[in-house]
C-alpha cells in the first residue's frame, strides 16, 4: 500500500468518524433550539476546542505552510494575525454580543439597530462571506484528493459536500460542538507527528536551508511581492479585525451560557491556536529545502501532504502522507461544516422564510444547508489562481470592511443609527467586493493598484468607519428607540441582569 | 471618672438612606441616574477592552515595521534562528495570550465592581 492507499484511508476514516460522531447527538436534538445551537449546555474548554476545530481551515492547514515556502518570512503574519483576530474579538466583541442574544450577525443587527433593512443587508454579507470562504476549502479538498491519489478535480469537493451535508442535515449543531472538538484534536495530532519526524530527521542530517534562499526569502519584506510593507500592514488589519465577522465564529459563541464564559472561550481558543501554528511554518521551511520546485505553483497548497513522503522513503513516509492527508480532510470538513450551518442558518431564516411548524422550519434549513454548499462547489470547480491562504485572507477582508464597524460601533458607541450602519455596510461592501472580484478575476497587478486591490483592509477598514460615525451623526435625530435598553443587556453582567425585570431573558 | 456621654443630633440616624431606591432598579427603569450607572459601565469596560486591544494590535503593527526597517535585527540569531522569525514565529503568541488574559482579568474586575454598586444599600 504507496500513500495512495495510506491518504484514501485516512480520508475514509475521517469522513465517517465525522458522521458518527454527528450521529451520536442525534438522539439529543429534541427542539429546534437544540438543533441550532446545542442548548448551549457547552463548557468553555469544549467550546474552545470546537471553535478551534472550526476554524483551522484549509487555509491554516495547507495555505500558511505553501505561503512560508513560496515567499517566506512575511507570511509569518498569516497565522499570528488568525491568533490575534480572537484577541481583538475576545476584548471588543465576545461578552456583549453573547448577551445580546444574537445568533447570527443579522440577529444582532436588528437587535441593535431595530431595522430589517440593515437586517437584509447584514444577511446578504454572511452570506457572501460564507460563499467566499467556502471555496477553498472545497479546492483545497480536490486538490488534496488529485495530489494524493490522483483522483479526477471535482471528487474531493464533492466528497466535503457530501459528508458535510448528512452532519449538518441529519444531525444538527449539537453533536457538531463535539465533532468539531474532536476536529481540533485530529487537525493538531496529524500535524504534530509528522512535524516532530520531519524535525528529527531534519536535526540527524544536519540539513540546512540552500545558500541561494538566504537572501530575499529569509528576510522581512522579501517575499518580491510589490509594496511589501503596506501588504503586510493591510494583512494583519484585515485578519485581526474580520475574525469577529466571520458568521461561523460568531455562531459558535452563541453555544456559551453567559457572556463571561464566551471571554473565556475566546482566551482558550488564543492558547490553542498559538499551539497549532508553531506547526505550519516548519513544514514551510522543511519545504522550501526538499520541493523547492512547487514555490509560486499550484502546488504550493500541497506542501504538507507531499513533504512527508519526500523527506522520508518508504514506510514511514507512506504513513504519515496518510496522516497529514486525514488532517487536510478534517480541515476541510470542519470549517465547511461550521460554514454551511451558518449561511444555511441565515439563508432560511431571511431569505426561505421562518414560517411554519416545527418540523416545516427544519426541512427549511435542510434545503438551505444544499445551497449553501451547491454555489461554492460550482465556483471551487471554476478552477483558481490564487492561493487558498489569499482567498481565506479576501473573505476576512470583505469581514473586516464591513461587520467589524458595525459590531465595534454598535456595542461600543450609543450614537450608531440604522441609517448609518446601513450606509457603512453598503459602502464597504461594495468596495471590498470589488476589490474582492477584481483580484480573484482579472489578471494580477503590478504596484500600488494590485497591492490595494489585494490587501483592501487597511484603506477599507477607516473609510466605512468614518462612513458610519458620518451618517449617525447627521440622522442623529432618528436614533433606535430604546437603544439605552439595548445597551444594558449587552452590557450588564448577568449576576446583575437577573434581578432586572424588564430584560427579555427569554432570548438569552 | 465620671460616665462618658455621647451626643448626636437625634436626627442622624433618621437621615440614614432609608428611602433611596436600589440602584438595580434605576438601570431597570432607565431613569437619568440609570443612564449615568450604564454610562459610567460601559466607560470602564470600553477603556479597558480598547486599551488591551490596541495595545496588542499596535504592538504587532510596531513589530511588522520593526522587522521590515531595522536590518540589524536580521543579523542577530537565536539557536540558529533569526531574530525575526523567534520573535514573529514563536515569541508573539505567549504574549498573544498574557494580552487575552489580562482582558478577561480587567473586564471580569469592572463587572464585579459594577455588581457591588447595584448591590450597595
Amino acid at each position: 500500500m504507496g500513500t495512495q492507499g495510506w491518504a484514501v484511508a485516512g480520508v475514509v476514516l475521517v469522513s465517517v468518524g465525522t458522521v458518527g460522531v454527528g450521529s451520536l447527538g442525534l438522539r439529543r436534538a429534541r427542539t429546534t433550539g437544540d438543533f441550532y445551537v446545542a442548548s448551549r449546555a457547552v463548557t468553555p474548554r469544549w467550546n474552545a476546542a470546537a471553535v478551534s476545530g472550526e476554524y483551522l481551515s484549509a487555509a491554516s492547514f495547507l495555505g500558511i505552510a505553501g505561503l512560508v515556502l513560496t515567499y517566506g518570512f512575511d507570511m509569518l503574519w498569516y497565522p499570528v494575525g488568525y491568533t490575534a483576530g480572537y484577541l481583538v474579538l475576545l476584548t471588543l466583541v465576545a461578552a456583549p454580543l453573547r448577551r445580546s442574544g444574537a445568533y447570527t450577525l443579522p440577529d444582532f443587527a436588528q437587535i441593535r439597530l431595530g431595522s430589517t433593512v440593515v437586517r437584509r443587508t447584514a444577511s446578504v454579507l454572511v452570506v457572501l462571506i460564507g460563499w467566499l470562504y467556502l471555496v477553498p476549502q472545497l479546492q483545497g479538498a480536490s486538490l488534496a484528493l488529485s495530489a494524493q491519489t490522483g483522483a479526477p478535480g471535482w471528487t474531493g469537493g464533492l466528497v466535503v459536500c457530501a459528508v458535510v451535508l448528512t452532519t449538518v442535515a441529519v444531525a444538527g449543531m449539537r453533536s457538531i460542538t463535539f465533532a468539531q472538538a474532536v476536529q481540533y484534536w485530529v487537525k493538531l495530532t496529524a500535524l504534530l507527528i509528522p512535524a516532530v519526524v520531519l524535525a528529527t530527521v531534519w536535526h540527524a542530517r544536519h540539513d540546512r536551508l540552500p545558500a541561494q534562499t538566504l537572501g530575499g526569502w529569509l528576510n522581512p519584506l522579501g517575499s518580491g511581492l510589490d509594496h511589501p510593507l503596506y501588504v503586510t500592514l493591510s494583512l494583519i488589519v484585515a485578519i485581526c479585525l474580520g475574525t469577529m465577522g466571520l458568521p461561523h465564529v460568531l455562531v459558535r459563541f452563541y453555544t456559551n451560557p453567559d457572556g463571561r464564559n464566551a471571554r473565556r472561550t475566546a482566551l482558550i481558543v488564543i492558547g490553542l491556536l498559538s499551539v497549532f501554528y508553531q506547526l505550519p511554518t516548519l513544514f514551510g521551511v522543511f519545504g522550501r529545502r526538499y520541493l523547492p520546485g512547487l514555490a509560486g505553483t499550484r502546488l504550493a497548497d500541497a506542501t504538507v501532504l507531499l513533504l512527508p513522503e519526500r523527506m522520508l522513503a518508504g514506510l514511514p513516509g507512506q504513513v504519515l502522507g496518510g496522516l497529514v492527508t486525514a488532517g487536510a480532510f478534517a480541515a476541510f470538513l470542519s470549517t465547511a461544516s461550521g460554514l454551511t450551518v451558518s449561511v444555511a442558518g441565515v439563508l432560511s431564516q431571511d431569505v426561505l422564510g421562518r414560517r411554519g411548524d416545527r418540523r416545516r422550519r427544519i426541512r427549511t434549513f435542510r434545503v438551505a444547508a444544499v445551497l449553501s454548499l451547491a454555489v461554492p462547489y460550482a465556483l471551487s470547480l471554476a478552477g483558481a489562481r490564487v492561493s487558498l491562504a489569499a482567498v481565506v485572507g479576501l473573505a476576512f477582508a470583505l469581514a473586516a470592511c464591513t461587520f467589524c464597524p458595525l459590531l465595534v460601533l454598535g456595542i461600543w458607541w450609543r450614537g450608531l443609527t440604522a441609517a448609518g450602519a446601513l450606509a457603512g455596510l453598503v459602502a464597504g461592501g461594495t468596495l471590498a467586493g470589488v476589490a474582492v472580484l477584481a483580484t480573484l478575476v482579472l489578471a494580477p497587478r503590478s504596484g500600488w493598484p494590485g497591492a490595494l486591490l489585494s490587501q483592501p483592509a487597511a484603506w477599507i477598514v477607516p473609510l466605512t468607519f468614518t462612513v458610519m460615525v458620518a451618517v449617525s451623526l447627521a440622522t442623529r435625530s432618528r436614533l433606535p428607540a430604546g437603544v439605552g435598553r439595548v445597551l444594558v443587556r449587552l452590557h450588564v453582567p448577568e449576576s446583575v441582569a437577573a434581578e432586572l425585570p424588564s430584560i427579555d431573558r427569554s432570548a438569552r | 471618672m465620671t460616665e462618658r456621654v455621647r451626643i448626636t443630633h437625634p436626627r442622624t440616624t433618621a437621615a440614614r438612606p432609608v428611602q433611596g431606591r436600589p440602584p438595580a432598579r434605576e438601570i431597570d427603569e432607565l431613569t437619568a441616574v440609570g443612564e449615568l450607572y450604564l454610562a459610567s459601565l460601559m466607560r470602564s469596560q470600553r477603556r479597558a477592552a480598547f486599551a488591551v486591544c490596541l495595545g496588542a494590535v499596535g504592538l504587532l503593527l510596531a513589530l511588522a515595521l520593526g522587522a521590515a526597517e531595522i536590518p540589524g535585527w536580521s543579523r542577530i540569531t537565536l539557536a540558529g534562528v533569526r531574530l525575526p522569525w523567534v520573535l514573529v514565529g514563536v515569541a508573539v503568541y505567549p504574549v498573544l495570550l498574557l494580552a487575552g488574559a489580562l482582558a478577561v482579568r480587567l473586564a471580569e474586575r469592572n463587572e464585579r465592581e459594577f455588581a457591588a454598586l447595584m448591590h450597595e444599600r
